[in-house]
């Protein structure tokens, strides 16, 4: 079986200013809506309070904010889970109670309504953590960027570094543009996922890269067009085998891996699909206007000395 | 050409099957059991414990599947959890006060794998189900209580020098002490310098007042924030050994967090009671004039506590000074004997009870009491040898230095205890975690059968040794885990999924790479060849940059996300390995031998 045999070299190169450009609109769609929008931040960044509790039953919504309403929390978000058993309870952070408390308060409250109610889940992030924990986040975004600009500066090239990053870090703007348009919540495994997702699309480019640098070897009248775009077109069935096999696995994780993996599975699933696109449609046409050439390699004085080689 | 050498068959044979047994033990799972540890230093978990753990279970007709030395605890395994219910009651009974026992749960894989350190992952909370609490020591109370107590010492030094002063005053971090001349001040200044060694001081003159002006230095800051962390690390280990937990972890975080984690404890308001409690400290008399009757009540105004080795004491009821007037403990050595000591800093009130009480009861002893949740027990008793002036006590004789170290630490857990606030706080069920358990597990499977099915229909031959390949990733990812034993939570169950999603890339890249070969017109032989060796370096490249993500991952990440940053990290090593040499082998062994490979099986 051989889905792409494709013999003649496909012209991405000359479609680079329309591919950049339907990049460069998703992009500013993406900022436009975290910036309007913003993202929904869970509970881990904001601080506060998340149960989830387990009804034998079908559990009665109402009932259940009417209770928190009489435990004086008339601003709790109460909402099924998964399934009709199971209810998630958002509470915001208070100054007025203590944090850690509440969790008791809330199930006493609950258990007078319905003996048989089981805490599945507590979750109390104060908001001194919640602070540590974007400014962490940040900082492990930032060293992951430096890292790959860095390795792939000195593997390749300054060029090739830079625009793997560019493209990579579009990825993770349009990620989080989708999170913030769907009003998705952003918890501390999306960000993981996120930065997954930027560390695994880098080596989407890197393959095409290292094509790239082979062909400039042994391409030796071609154009650096051609050469770019004899490269795509050379990796692209192991591109999207590649990713076809990782989203099978993402895939599974999205419909099997329950709530608590839902998210991250989706963060690598909108990761997974946009890096296939920008890392050769976008990295790649960045690489050319950064005037990649020959010489970035091949030292003219050691052009003689390959020749000889078979 | 596609040739290994024996040994290099060998090795690769040799780490699956390491990888095997390491594997292994988490298919037996794991069965109810009860652990019995001792909770005094001078005790041991050695063979008589486990001798008499075992005859309290016979004469309660409990018969454990395995009963065994581990570590420094005795562990009893069950059939099911209602003999290990039984079998808890019975030891805690039975055993006293002086051991903890605890509920557990205990691998049912083979002695033999247990003794080569094959054992089951271990897993995270949100796993197996449990408490989680993040606690923030209060770093201001802590120096505010320092600068407190120096302020009175300071007062009390002056005054017992002669050296007049107008105040002493405490603004912020600063302590100021207001002089009527410099003449005054510098003696006052040169009477703290040599007292108040961890202060820097310099001088300020306004509106014709003196003033001295005392701030901590940076490193004696330092170490005052220190021993609070490292006192509440110390307070909250006896307190959770009171509840029970059979793996607790108490961790320092950073500079001033605590972590507690409390596998399979569900009570959680009980947890946050015994966490929040405070200890306090008695300084008391001994009663040496009356002799403790066997079974006699303790005469009027005295009481009865155990000293830590169990002995009983009779002690006076009247409190000479309690555990707040200790600004600092700390072990050392007795400048004269060199024997192992503790020193004790008492504040400028407690100096002077001191001094009156040790005047009135040379040679005779004292007790230093802890109190928690109202039950007292004598920390030391020492010798009065003579009338102790200054604020400064020292402890010394028949200890040895990790007690003194111990004393030291109970003396401050007792005195100084910087509050301690809940800032976070995780709590899974049991349930959850055990449907957790099943989604990571069934989302694996299933994306790795999708995968296999795809991969040997598009590859052919080449597909199903690329999924044996994979496999073997998987198993030595397991393996690696369970060996390290390394925390595996459900992002980590993620991070399994997601590892061998992208480790199956090197494995496309190199059928991708031999059928370009092929279709160029090179022998089968030669395109294996030149599959392998080309797509090597791509391999490389693209898992480092993968490993830079997991590294920063596991730097900054915290919890659940470390646990998926490991398994990352981890899986693209394994992945690394076994799809270029595993695969590699297996190709090898098929075709390597065939002179003349006409055909191979890549579709």
């Amino acid at each position: 079986m051989e889905f792409f045999r494709i013999k003649q070299d496909i012209p991405f190169m000359s479609y680079g200013k329309i591919t950049t450009s339907i990049s460069l609109v998703t992009f500013l769609f993406a900022v436009f809506f975290l910036a309007t929008k913003g993202l929904n931040f869970g509970v881990d960044f904001t601080g506060g309070t998340v149960m989830e509790v387990h009804y034998t039953q079908p559990a009665d919504l109402a009932k259940v904010r009417e209770q928190l309403a009489a435990t004086g929390l008339p601003d709790a978000l109460v909402q099924n889970f998964g399934s009709s058993h199971d209810v998630l309870i958002q509470i915001p952070l208070k100054q007025n109670l203590a944090g850690a408390k509440l969790s008791e308060q809330v199930m006493g409250g609950l258990r007078k309504q319905d003996a048989s109610v089981e805490t599945r889940r507590v979750e109390f992030v104060g908001p001194q953590v919640g602070k540590d924990l974007v400014e962490n986040g940040a900082l492990a975004l930032l060293l992951v960027s430096l890292g790959i600009v860095g390795y792939l500066w000195m593997r390749f090239e300054w060029k090739f570094g830079l625009s793997a990053i560019i493209a990579n870090l579009h990825d993770v703007v349009i990620i989080l543009g989708f999170f913030a348009f769907f009003q998705w919540e952003f918890s501390l495994s999306v960000l993981a996922a996120v930065l997954a997702v930027l560390g695994y699309s880098v080596n989407e480019s890197v393959v095409v890269f290292d094509r790239i640098r082979e062909n400039f070897r042994t391409m030796r009248k071609a154009g650096v067009a051609e050469i770019i775009d004899n490269a795509i077109t050379r990796t692209m069935s192991r591109t999207i085998i590649t990713h076809g096999c990782t989203q099978m696995m993402v895939g599974a994780m999205l419909l099997l891996g329950g709530e608590t993996l839902h998210y991250f599975a989706m963060a690598l699933t909108i990761g997974i699909l946009f890096s296939i696109y920008s890392s050769v449609l976008v990295a790649s046409p960045i690489l050319m206007w950064l005037g990649v050439s020959r010489e970035d390699f091949i030292k003219p004085e050691k052009t003689e000395a390959e020749e000889v080689l078979p | 050409m596609n040739r290994y050498l024996l040994w290099q068959y060998l090795s690769i044979l040799a780490a699956i099957l390491a990888g095997l047994i390491y594997t292994l033990p988490n298919f037996f799972g794991e069965s109810p059991a009860v652990q019995v540890s001792p909770l005094r230093a001078s005790l041991k978990a050695d063979a008589a414990l486990l001798e008499r753990v075992e005859k309290n279970l016979k004469t309660a007709s409990l018969n454990p599947e395995v009963a065994a030395l581990d570590g420094n605890s005795v562990k009893a395994r069950f059939a099911d959890t209602d003999n290990q219910l039984k079998a808890k009651d019975v030891l805690s009974g039975q055993l006293g006060e002086d051991y903890m026992v605890a509920l557990n749960l205990l691998s049912r894989s083979p002695q033999w794998l247990s003794s080569l350190h094959a054992l089951p992952m271990y897993l995270g909370l949100d796993l197996r189900g449990g408490v989680h609490f993040l606690l923030q020591v209060d770093m201001k109370a802590a120096l505010g209580k320092a600068l407190e107590a120096a302020t009175g010492d300071i007062r009390s030094a002056l005054r017992e020098q002669n050296i007049a002063y107008a105040g002493v005053s405490r603004d912020g971090n600063m302590l100021s002490v207001k002089f009527r001349d410099a003449e005054a001040r510098n003696k006052g200044e040169a009477e703290i310098k040599q007292r108040f060694s961890d202060y820097a001081l310099n001088t300020k003159e306004a509106g014709g007042e003196f003033f001295l002006q005392a701030t901590l230095k940076p490193e004696a800051e330092r170490r005052i924030q220190d021993s609070a962390v490292q006192q509440n690390l110390l307070t909250l280990r006896n307190r959770v050994n009171e509840l029970g937990v059979a793996e607790p972890v108490i961790q320092q975080q950073g500079a001033d967090r605590v972590v507690v984690q409390l596998p399979g404890v569900q009570d959680t308001a009980r947890a946050k009671d015994i966490l929040g409690r405070t200890a306090t400290l008695e300084v008391r008399m001994v009663d040496e004039e009356h002799q403790i009757g066997t079974g006699a009540a303790a005469p009027f105004g005295t009481e009865l506590f155990k000293d830590r080795e169990g002995n009983m004491l009779l002690v006076k009821k009247q409190v000479i000074l309690t555990g707040e007037r200790i600004n600092d403990a700390q072990p050392g050595f007795d400048n004269r004997s060199n024997e192992p000591a503790v020193h004790i800093n008492l504040d400028g009130v407690g100096a002077r009870k001191f001094k009156e009480a040790s005047r009135e009861n040379i040679g005779k002893r004292m007790a230093i009491i802890l109190f928690e949740k109202g039950k007292g027990e004598i920390v030391t008793a020492p010798v009065i040898r003579e009338e102790i002036g200054g604020g400064r006590v020292q402890i010394s004789g028949r200890m040895s230095t990790v007690e003194a170290q111990d004393t030291a630490l109970l003396l401050r857990a007792g005195a100084l205890a910087a509050p301690m606030e809940i800032i976070e706080e995780r709590t899974v069920g049991p349930s959850l975690g055990a449907d957790n358990i099943k989604r990571g597990f069934d989302s694996t499977k299933i994306g790795f059968i999708m995968v296999s099915v795809f991969m040997i229909a598009y590859y052919l031959m080449f597909g199903a040794i690329s999924m044996l390949a994979l496999a073997a990733n998987l198993l030595l990812l397991v393996a690696l885990l369970s060996m390290l034993q390394a925390t595996l939570t459900l992002p980590g169950m993620a991070g399994i999924a997601l590892t061998l999603g992208m480790a199956i890339d090197a494995n496309v890249l190199i059928n991708e790479r031999i059928r370009e070969e092929l279709r160029n017109g090179v022998t089968p032989q030669a395109a294996i060849h030149a599959g392998y060796d080309r797509a090597f370096g791509t391999i490389i490249d693209s898992n480092v940059t993968t490993l830079i993500a997991g590294v920063a991952l596991f730097m900054f990440g915290s919890g659940p996300i470390k646990g998926f940053a490991v398994v990352l990290c981890l899986g693209i090593l394994t992945s690394m390995f076994s799809a270029v040499l595993v695969s590699r082998a297996m190709v090898n062994l098929m075709y390597g031998s065939k002179a003349r490979l006409v055909k191979v099986a890549i579709g």
